[in-house]
């Protein structure tokens, strides 16, 4: 599999049926996002993955507070879902569309109990403004290094 | 590819602050998508841009100090073409993100049955 420098493809083998593959990554997305991943000030009530095309993403905070980071794209239950990352590097809302990336996502039923899950995140070099802020985050190259060590070893271990 | 980095000699790391600050302005980030879309000569990259021919040539000299570029000859031509590394530490970035995000979704998809997600009951732990 190719992967340009512009696009991030990631795929993972699950051992369920393509149905409840599709079902845990949109509807149950709260099941598995990286908690700390969040934009919101207030503490997360929910996440909610709107199952229509033109719906969003959107996080929901115990103030009633919310962020809507995504807008689906595309919604082909159980084959594909696609929607927009409007998240900036600094993990702050793009409100710029020019400035959001696009993430695809496929299911593929290699057995009646196992799917194949390819993901690909393109158009990330539309996120030109934060990386300046990113760079700030995540200090010096120097600490870009130990976190590339980090990430090889733990690429290396799986 | 992304892991190639990790190996490189500390001289080349310099690079990734440039190539952060290069791509912060807009007319510098259409040169860039444009050559990541077709290696390019600048009167190419310039068609279409509401910059002046040498102001393309600036942006491309700060683009290839950031390390996002990269120019060679071909006959009496310069082409600019896309360079990996600059791009490399957001790819980097999210590719960690996405390896992580997804071992985090195939755990709660392969939950045993007694204790799978349901929609009518959100587990708002996670």
């Amino acid at each position: 599999m190719s992967s340009t420098v512009t696009s991030v493809r990631e795929s993972i083998t699950v051992e369920v049926p393509i149905d409840r593959a599709f079902s845990v990554f949109t509807d149950g997305i709260a099941s598995w996002w990286p908690p700390e991943h969040h934009i919101l000030k207030a503490p997360l009530a929910e996440m909610v993955f709107e199952p229509r095309v033109g719906g969003h993403i959107y996080d929901r905070g115990t103030d009633g507070s919310e962020c809507r980071w995504a807008t689906v794209l595309a919604y082909d239950p159980p084959h594909s879902v696609m929607f927009t990352w409007n998240i900036g590097l600094d993990w702050e809302i793009e409100t710029d569309p020019k400035q959001v990336s696009e993430v695809e996502v496929r299911f593929l039923a290699e057995t009646p109990d196992r799917t194949r899950v390819e993901l690909e995140h393109r158009n990330i070099e539309r996120h030109g403004d934060g990386w300046e802020r990113m760079r700030d985050a995540v200090g010096s190259p120097d600490g870009w290094r130990i976190g590339l060590q980090r990430f090889a070893a733990d690429a290396a271990a799986h | 590819m992304a892991y190639a980095s990790v190996v490189r000699e500390e001289t080349e790391t310099p690079t990734a602050a440039k190539a952060l600050t290069a791509l912060a302005d807009p007319t510098r980030r259409v040169i860039f998508e444009r050559v990541a879309e077709r290696p390019s000569a600048v009167v190419e990259l310039a068609a279409g841009l509401p910059v002046s021919r040498p102001a393309v040539s600036q942006h491309l000299k700060v683009l290839a100090d950031g390390g996002l570029v990269s120019c060679h000859r071909a006959g009496n031509r310069h082409i600019y073409s896309l360079d990996p590394q600059g791009v490399e530490a957001l790819h980097v970035y999210l590719e960690r993100f996405w390896k992580r995000s997804l071992a985090a979704f195939k755990a709660a998809a392969e939950l045993p049955a007694s204790e799978h997600y349901h929609p009518d009951q959100p587990d708002q732990e996670a």
